[in-house]
């Protein structure tokens, strides 16, 4: 008898191989009919596809690991380490811009804090320099004027003794002419000119 | 039994020699399609891994995206469940992952071959995990390794039951792990094809029945979307559990 059974046996409508096939060579229970005669044993439970299946199994299993661990694993493994890297770099170098950016920054506020202090100081010190320019010019101006006017004050000073002197002596003349015509004698130039300096001096 | 349209949802499991290659030692030999299946797979896998990183770009496209998401998602699983020190595993579980992954999804494809629809592919793939685990896990820890079976904190009478106990779910993992894959391809396929033939059943008994179809039609549209459901989580379970397993290996103690 075949052994169509177990869930087979619900619909299997295949012919039943003829009875009394016999006994495998090795023993086994499992009657199997000729390879293409299909309908005999239950194919999973068919001892003599084993050995094949085994063989051709280690083979190609063999070759599939093989084959992963040596070519297509290391291959995945590289892209996504490479992808991690990448990425990493990418976090360090996006770091490293915004250090360098931020360095640049506080540079640039140090060289505009400078620049103001410079051209403070600029402005200070030119400030500073044309006050002085002024100031000098200005004393030596006043200098100048006050020269001017010690000079003028002396020439008025000079004019004046001169007018005085001429004075005295128009009032030494006037006042001996005028003796001369009231008394009649004409006084000494000495006494007349004592006269007016006492007039003069009061 | 009836004859002419037979609808036998076993066909699709059936194995087909593709190249014989003899019987050394009394051992059937042949190029398979299942074998092309599982190199077509590996094939698919490879060429679509490396065709969507081509670019390498640093932003990636539609298709490097899919291929980073899966390393991602494997790696993130691996992470979670069996630490960093359980990446040094992560091509296996990678590899397990995508495989499982494309095998169920190609048995979707109409007419394809489901790999991990036969029993001795998933018991071979459950093996592969758990030997691993055993070697690493006495090359690593030595005899430490064995702290596995013995949970700290148990009352010394109880001991001897928990041993056997931890030894016994330790053993029934491959077996879990395996038959849960293999179980629910098959399983699944069979129940699409089940419905699949009620509609060309019905369909060929008359009008009516071309009216009836319509149930089991509905049926097999929404059992397509299980079962492409089913493809992506039994490759997640399958990645998930060997994580845990491989975590196991990596830190024995309880």
């Amino acid at each position: 008898m075949s052994e169509t059974q177990g869930p087979a046996g619900i619909i299997v409508v295949a012919q039943a191989t003829p009875a009394g096939s016999p006994p495998a060579a090795n023993g086994v229970e499992i009657a199997v009919p000729p390879a293409e005669a299909h309908g005999g044993g239950f194919p999973p439970f068919d001892v003599h596809t084993f050995p094949s299946q085994l063989i051709w199994l280690v083979i190609a299993f063999g070759a599939l690991y093989v084959l992963m661990s040596r070519v297509a694993l290391p291959r995945i493994a590289n892209i996504l380490e490479e992808r991690h890297d990448r990425i990493a770099d990418d976090i360090e170098e996006a770091g490293k811009l915004k250090a360098e950016s931020e360095a640049a920054a506080v540079a640039y506020e140090k060289a505009l804090a400078s620049a103001r202090n410079k051209a403070h100081g600029i402005a200070t010190e030119t400030r500073d320099t044309l006050a002085a320019k002024a100031e000098a010019s200005r004393k030596s101006l006043e200098a100048e004027l006050s020269a001017k006017l010690h000079a003028a004050e002396q020439q008025i000073a000079a004019t004046k003794t001169a007018a005085l002197t001429n004075v005295r002596g128009i009032a030494v003349d006037a006042a001996g002419a005028i003796v001369q015509t009231l008394v009649g004698s004409t006084p000494a130039q000495p006494a007349v000119e004592a006269a007016v300096d006492a007039a003069i001096k009061n | 039994m009836a004859s002419g349209s037979v609808i036998d949802p076993i066909h699709q499991f059936q194995i087909h020699k593709i190249v014989e290659l003899g019987q050394p030692g009394g051992i059937e030999l042949a190029f398979t399609n299942s074998a092309a299946f599982m190199f077509g797979i590996v094939a698919l896998v490879f060429f679509f891994l490396t065709f969507a990183t081509r670019g390498r770009t640093l932003v990636p496209g539609r298709l490097q995206s899919l291929a980073e998401l899966s390393y991602e998602f494997v790696a993130n699983t691996v992470r979670s469940s069996a630490g960093n020190e359980g990446m040094k595993f992560f091509p296996l579980v990678f590899s397990l992952f995508i495989f499982v992954l494309t095998a169920n999804f190609v048995g979707m494809i109409p007419y394809a071959f489901t790999v991990t629809s036969h029993l001795i592919v998933t018991a071979a793939l459950a093996l592969l995990v758990i030997l691993t685990v055993i070697i690493y896990g006495f090359v690593r820890h030595g005899t430490h390794f064995l702290h596995l079976f013995v949970p700290s904190g148990v009352p010394a009478f109880l001991l001897p039951f928990m041993v056997v106990i931890e030894v016994i779910s330790f053993l029934s993992r491959p077996i879990s792990l395996s038959l849960r894959l293999f179980a629910n391809m098959l399983a699944g396929h069979i129940a699409m094809k089940v419905f699949a033939g009620f509609i060309v059943m019905m369909t060929a008994s008359g009008v009516a029945g071309w009216f009836g179809a319509v149930l089991p039609l509905a049926m097999v549209v929404a059992l397509t979307a299980l079962e492409f459901l089913v493809a992506a989580l039994q490759a997640y379970v399958f990645a998930v559990l060997t994580c845990i397993y491989l975590n196991d290996a990596l830190h024995p103690g309880h």
